[in-house]
């Protein structure tokens, strides 16, 4: 667990290599940077997978791809953007962002957070793996049973999903559990709940979703596996199981995740539009009691995934009833936002961009959310490109834009550079209207009756047009990637001069250099509002002073603060679960032999500091 | 605590804002979490009662005595547990050492019935793959049992750590942790004990 | 600081562009067409035309609150753009009235949407008259089997309805999970095996509706599609007198040919011909020639298509369960011809 050990900032690079020190760091920043890597890195993977898929339904009766490609793209590309793209972008804002903003020098846990990064990465690397062996998964994101029992997916594909869904289950457990008590212990001295940053707060919520949706999922892949390798009757009709229950199991996880993946785009949102408004968040407690609400009624509208399967009309209206219900607080955050920029003063800065382009993109694909949540439309619309289309305004016109708006904004904190601003409003002008060329006609593609998941169609149902019309869109996407990422190539080559604080913003973590040193904080601050740097810098604006900067700290200050030093157990404990888990593909022996390896590690990864070298616990 | 731990409490690093261990406001997380699965688990075990298309069934094969035995000890080693804890805070090493010792020993007992019992089933023609009622039988008090299981091993490392001097009063909070873990698994049996072996 | 450009050209170029995409979005509505083979805004029957009212009350209720919103967020960044020289604003932190009516708001247009919905959900999940039209569907990998008990006819691929009469469709599926969906017909119900659903629907002017699967099912899910054909009134009871006929005897040697070959190969296992064969995997062919289309309405009911299929199924449904027997050339010809004669 968290460590007492002394250690000098600084110090981690010199004895070992650059490499080692990238493999041994427990610091939040670091394992944020490379989170934030990896997801990038997994999101060019899945946008790949969807240009492929796009260019497969250009035309009708295209054969670029066959339909066992077809299906394998879709089943990745959701799989990937999901769990591999959007939750560790987010994951590399939680690590970065939450102890900067909430004035920590790092994590409760900062070995457990490596643990959580290197199993992550376990997990995607296995689930990519299953290409390597032409047996990638090909039953859907969503993986519904019985399509996923041995009898009609006999071969390894299902087994490389399960096992690379459980092991990036136990990843974001852990990255729960540290971050749930991060931020309820780290929190600097006076900063109480209420004036924690939106962004945290949503993060906080975002953790609990996690802890609580997971175990979920974790038991209704446990039963697919134990169907697939055990031969139990969970899932199979024959022997009585009922496939509608893999359905409840993974919806009582999976409709809490479409928040997981939501609320820490909100959170940021909530953080560029006030920074560059110059005013606070318009009535951030009730968008806080709204993020709650959203994370609460999260848990009970999970059935509205499965309008269309017969459950009866008492259980449809009930479920329809609370999904309307959880439209409330969303409208009512999209309100607060207006409501911030209203007398303000605008500045349009790139994150500001993206911030807007949230709200205009999120706000569709929120209405369109309510048509479906009527079960009568539900029935015409699910399973149609009517519902591609509205959860990519939500994922992508929601969850990506608001990811790249914290990617601009804090890109000059984590990297002291400022990104480019003109390649940055190409960047977002060009990803604006390749979104919306290519995701608004697929409303109405999904309303002319075009199914998902089919790999071709038929010429004479009218679907041809707007399917081109959608894969050229896809590809303008792809153009204001590539422009993104040499606007970050251009950036990182020129000399940091982005300075501490560069947007005149009011939270925290610009009150510390950029980037920040290892120890974040030379002296804890103390917090008297939710904009603390900001009534430093300006006062209240009710004719309460500015408070001033805190007075300069002397080198024997910095000197005697402790981090963390580093560890290689957490990349150890990492590879051994992976040898152990992937065990389950070859041999027994080798799960038997990865398990004890495991427990090995898990031993000396728990007795890492029993009793240090130094002696005394404190 | 000794006064002079709380003392120091303010430079612990795992005490935060809140005066509470970073470690124990984990393990709560943790068991909060473990609620999730375990409700999964069982909602899924109740959601199949009495689907099963063939035998056994749960009363010709539950042994509602000897279980009650077997989830007698384990109760009983929760006692144990807090004896350990107790010992471990007064700094009474040679007591620490019995009660984790004989903590272990209950669970590994309790595993030891529920080995015997998942033998017994499969001698009687009830297996994972029979029906129903096995297929969420065994794998609900057979993770149940795993959880033991880790839970036996961890409490086995503490006395480990015991025997070799390395475990004293300011390890408490360790020990008092894998309470918390130990006293959870225990409940969970009460549910699953009252749900699976006594309601008909 | 960094460079601080005044920003009202930057400004301009925003209104200008975002313009330019609302233009271009609505000129994309003028120019679609609604009125397509799989269209769900052009009902045929009261189910379809019930959800589809629920469907423009919420369309017309988001469309204003859209505009509301987007014109706003447009207002806003307009109107309180930053000015060289402008001072910082003031803080304002919230209006508690005016936050709590805009909640109020919402719940109660969401109530405009809730008591609809529910009327429908109910009216449309009501038990079925004892006078419906009862027909089984069963969805098999990938192909659909219809049956009507009351009847005694087994057809595959092939939907048969009258107008004006209430349908009760009573779905299962042996394999996998599908969804059974007529989209000028009104809303899918998913086809879930160890479970029967219904769908109770009276289908209003005759026509020919494509259907498809709309539940992922493997390999040829997009291949999985049908045909629902609304009789005008009489013409269904003609088709079913055909349909109940026993199959007819081939008259042309190449055919009878073909006949003979059937009964004597692996076809028997899997497919029903009254009087040949009696296996039950495949569809029922008794009156094979009479169906416009066949895989599952992937292939027009022709001499070549069906040659082709006969020597390769997989190549023209890929994953089809159908083996490749290896009938080939004359055989296959043969073949075709007596199942294309079997009106």
């Amino acid at each position: 667990m968290a460590t007492h050990a002394a250690f000098m900032p600084g110090t981690e690079a010199k004895s070992h290599g650059v490499l080692w020190s990238w493999l041994t760091t427990v610091d939040h920043k670091r394992i944020g940077i490379l989170y934030g890597t990896s997801a990038f890195i997994f999101f060019l993977v899945g946008g790949v997978e969807a240009l492929i898929m796009r260019l497969q339904l250009a035309r009708p009766d295209n054969t670029l791809v066959g339909p066992q490609a077809f299906n394998e793209l879709f089943t990745m590309h959701g799989t990937t953007m999901v769990f591999l793209a959007i939750m560790p972008l987010s994951a590399s804002f939680f690590n970065y962002m939450i102890p900067l903003m909430i004035g920590a020098r790092d994590v409760a846990f900062p070995r457990l957070n490596a643990l959580s990064y290197w199993i992550f990465l376990a997990g995607a690397l296995f689930l990519n793996a299953s290409w390597l062996f032409g047996v990638a998964p090909d039953a859907g994101w969503f993986g519904y049973a019985n399509l996923t029992s041995r009898q009609f997916s006999p071969t390894a594909s299902i087994d490389f999903w399960v096992l690379g869904l459980q092991i990036l289950g136990i990843s974001s457990l852990m990255a729960g559990f540290n971050f749930v008590v991060t931020i309820i212990n780290l929190r600097a001295p006076g900063m109480t709940l209420m004036r924690m940053p939106l962004f945290v707060w949503m993060s906080f919520v975002t953790q609990f979703l996690l802890v609580l949706a997971f175990p979920a999922i974790t038991v209704g892949l446990i039963l697919l596996m134990f169907d697939r390798f055990f031969g139990t009757l969970f899932y199979a009709p024959a022997g009585g199981g009922d496939p509608l229950l893999w359905q409840h199991l993974f919806w009582i996880f999976g409709h809490p995740e479409v928040y997981i993946l939501i609320l820490p785009a909100m959170g940021i949102v909530s953080e560029v539009l006030p920074t560059f408004a110059r005013k606070p968040l318009f009535g951030a407690p009730v968008v806080i009691y709204s993020g709650i609400m959203i994370g609460f009624f999260g848990f009970g509208v999970w059935s509205h995934h499965m309008f269309s399967v017969g459950l009866g009309p008492v259980a449809d209206s009930a479920f329809s009833i609370a999904t309307m219900l959880i439209a409330v607080p969303t409208g009512v955050k999209i309100f607060n936002w207006i409501g911030t920029l209203w007398g303000g003063t605008v500045r349009f800065k790139t994150p500001l961009f993206f911030a807007l382009g949230f709200i205009a993109m999120f706000t569709m694909g929120g209405l369109s959310g309510i048509m479906h949540a009527s079960p009568p439309v539900d029935l015409q619309q699910t399973d149609t490109y009517f519902v591609v289309a509205h959860f990519h305004y939500v994922l992508f016109g929601g969850s990506i834009f608001g990811l790249f708006a914290g990617i601009y904004y804090w890109w000059p904190k984590i990297t002291g550079r400022l990104l480019d601003e003109r390649l940055g409003k190409w960047h977002f002008w060009l990803m604006m209207l390749g979104f919306n060329t290519t995701f608004f006609p697929q409303h109405y593609l999904g309303l002319i009756g075009m199914p998902r998941r089919i790999y071709t169609y038929a010429p004479d149902l009218g679907w041809y047009f707007w399917n081109l019309v959608s894969t050229i869109g896809a590809f303008v996407i792809a153009v204001s990637i590539l422009v993104f990422i040499v606007n970050v190539v251009r950036t990182q080559r020129s000399a940091p001069t982005a300075g501490d604080d560069p947007w005149d913003a009011r939270t925290l973590e610009w009150s510390i250099p950029s980037p920040p040193p290892v120890y974040n904080f030379a002296r804890v601050p103390t917090v008297r509002d939710r904009d603390p740097f900001w009534l430093q810098k300006h006062g209240d604006g009710h004719g309460g002073k500015p408070t001033g900067r805190p007075a300069p700290v002397s080198a024997a200050e910095i000197k005697a603060i402790h981090m963390p030093p580093p560890s290689y157990w957490p990349i150890l404990l990492g590879a051994a679960f992976l040898f152990m888990m992937s065990g389950a593909l070859i041999s027994i022996y080798q799960v038997v032999l990865g398990g004890l390896l495991t427990l090995y590690c898990m031993f000396r990864f728990a007795l890492e500091y029993h009793r240090p070298a130094s002696g005394g616990g404190h | 605590m000794t006064s002079q731990a709380a003392s120091h409490a303010e430079h612990d690093p795992n005490i935060g804002i809140t005066g509470l261990d970073h470690r124990k406001m984990g393990m709560w997380a943790f068991l909060g979490s473990e609620c999730m699965f375990f409700g999964s688990l069982i909602g899924t075990y109740l959601s199949y009662k009495g689907k099963s298309l063939s035998g056994p069934t749960p009363h010709e094969i539950l042994n509602i005595p000897l279980t009650s035995v077997s989830a007698f000890v384990l109760l009983m080693s929760s006692v144990l547990m807090v004896l350990a804890l107790a010992a471990v805070q007064r700094n009474d090493m040679k007591w620490a050492k019995i009660w984790l010792f004989s903590t272990a020993t209950l669970g590994a007992g309790f595993v030891g019935f529920q080995i015997f019992e998942f033998t017994h089933f499969v001698h009687l023609g009830l297996t994972l793959q029979t029906n129903l009622f096995g297929s969420t039988f065994f794998t609900l008090t057979g993770f149940h049992g795993a959880h033991v299981t880790g839970g036996v091993i961890w409490l086995l490392a503490l006395w480990a750590l015991a025997v070799r001097g390395k475990l004293g009063p300011e390890d408490a909070l360790k020990v008092e942790i894998c309470g918390l873990y130990w006293h959870f698994v225990d409940i969970v049996w009460i549910a699953i004990f009252t749900l699976v072996y006594l309601i008909p | 600081m960094t460079t601080r450009v005044p920003s009202r050209p930057r400004v301009t170029t925003v209104l200008l562009l975002l313009t330019v995409l609302a233009l271009a979005s609505a000129c994309s509505w003028v120019g679609w067409d609604w009125d397509t083979p799989m269209s769900t805004v052009m009902p045929k029957s009261d189910f379809g035309k019930m959800t589809h009212e629920i469907f423009m009350l919420i369309s017309w209720w988001t469309l204003g609150i859209f505009i509301l919103v987007e014109g706003a967020l447009l207002y806003c960044c307009w109107r309180f753009r930053d000015r060289p020289g402008a001072p910082i604003p003031k803080q304002i932190h919230g209006n508690t009235p005016l936050e709590v009516s805009w909640t109020i708001a919402f719940a109660v247009i969401l109530l405009i949407f809730v008591i609809p919905t529910i009327r429908v959900i109910f009216k449309t999940q009501e038990a079925p008259a004892a006078t419906a039209l009862r027909v089984d569907v069963v969805g098999h990998q990938w192909w659909w089997e219809f049956r009507y008990p009351g009847l005694r006819i087994t057809t595959a691929n092939e939907l048969h309805l009258p107008v004006g009469q209430t349908v009760a469709f009573y779905l299962n599926a042996p394999d996998v999970i599908h969804s059974f969906w007529i989209p000028q017909l009104g809303g899918k119900r998913d086809v879930v095996p160890h479970r029967v659903n219904q769908l109770v629907m009276t289908p209003d002017t005759p026509g020919e509706y494509p259907g498809q699967c709309a539940e992922y099912c493997g390999m040829s899910h997009a291949n999985m599609r049908f045909r629902a054909i609304v009789h005008p009134k009489g013409e269904f009871e003609q088709w079913v007198k055909a349909q109940q006929a026993p199959p007819v005897e081939p008259t042309d040697a190449l055919a009878q040919q073909g006949k003979a070959l059937f009964a004597q190969s692996a076809c028997v296992g899997c497919h029903v011909i009254s009087g040949v064969s009696a296996g039950v995997l495949g569809p029922n062919l008794n009156h094979f020639g009479s169906r416009k289309m066949f895989a599952a309405g992937l292939l027009a009911t022709t001499a070549e298509n069906l040659t082709k299929w006969i020597e390769n199924p997989a190549h023209m449904k890929p994953g089809a369960l159908m083996p490749n027997l290896g009938i080939k050339g004359e055989q296959s010809k043969a073949l075709a011809a007596y199942l294309l004669s079997l009106k």
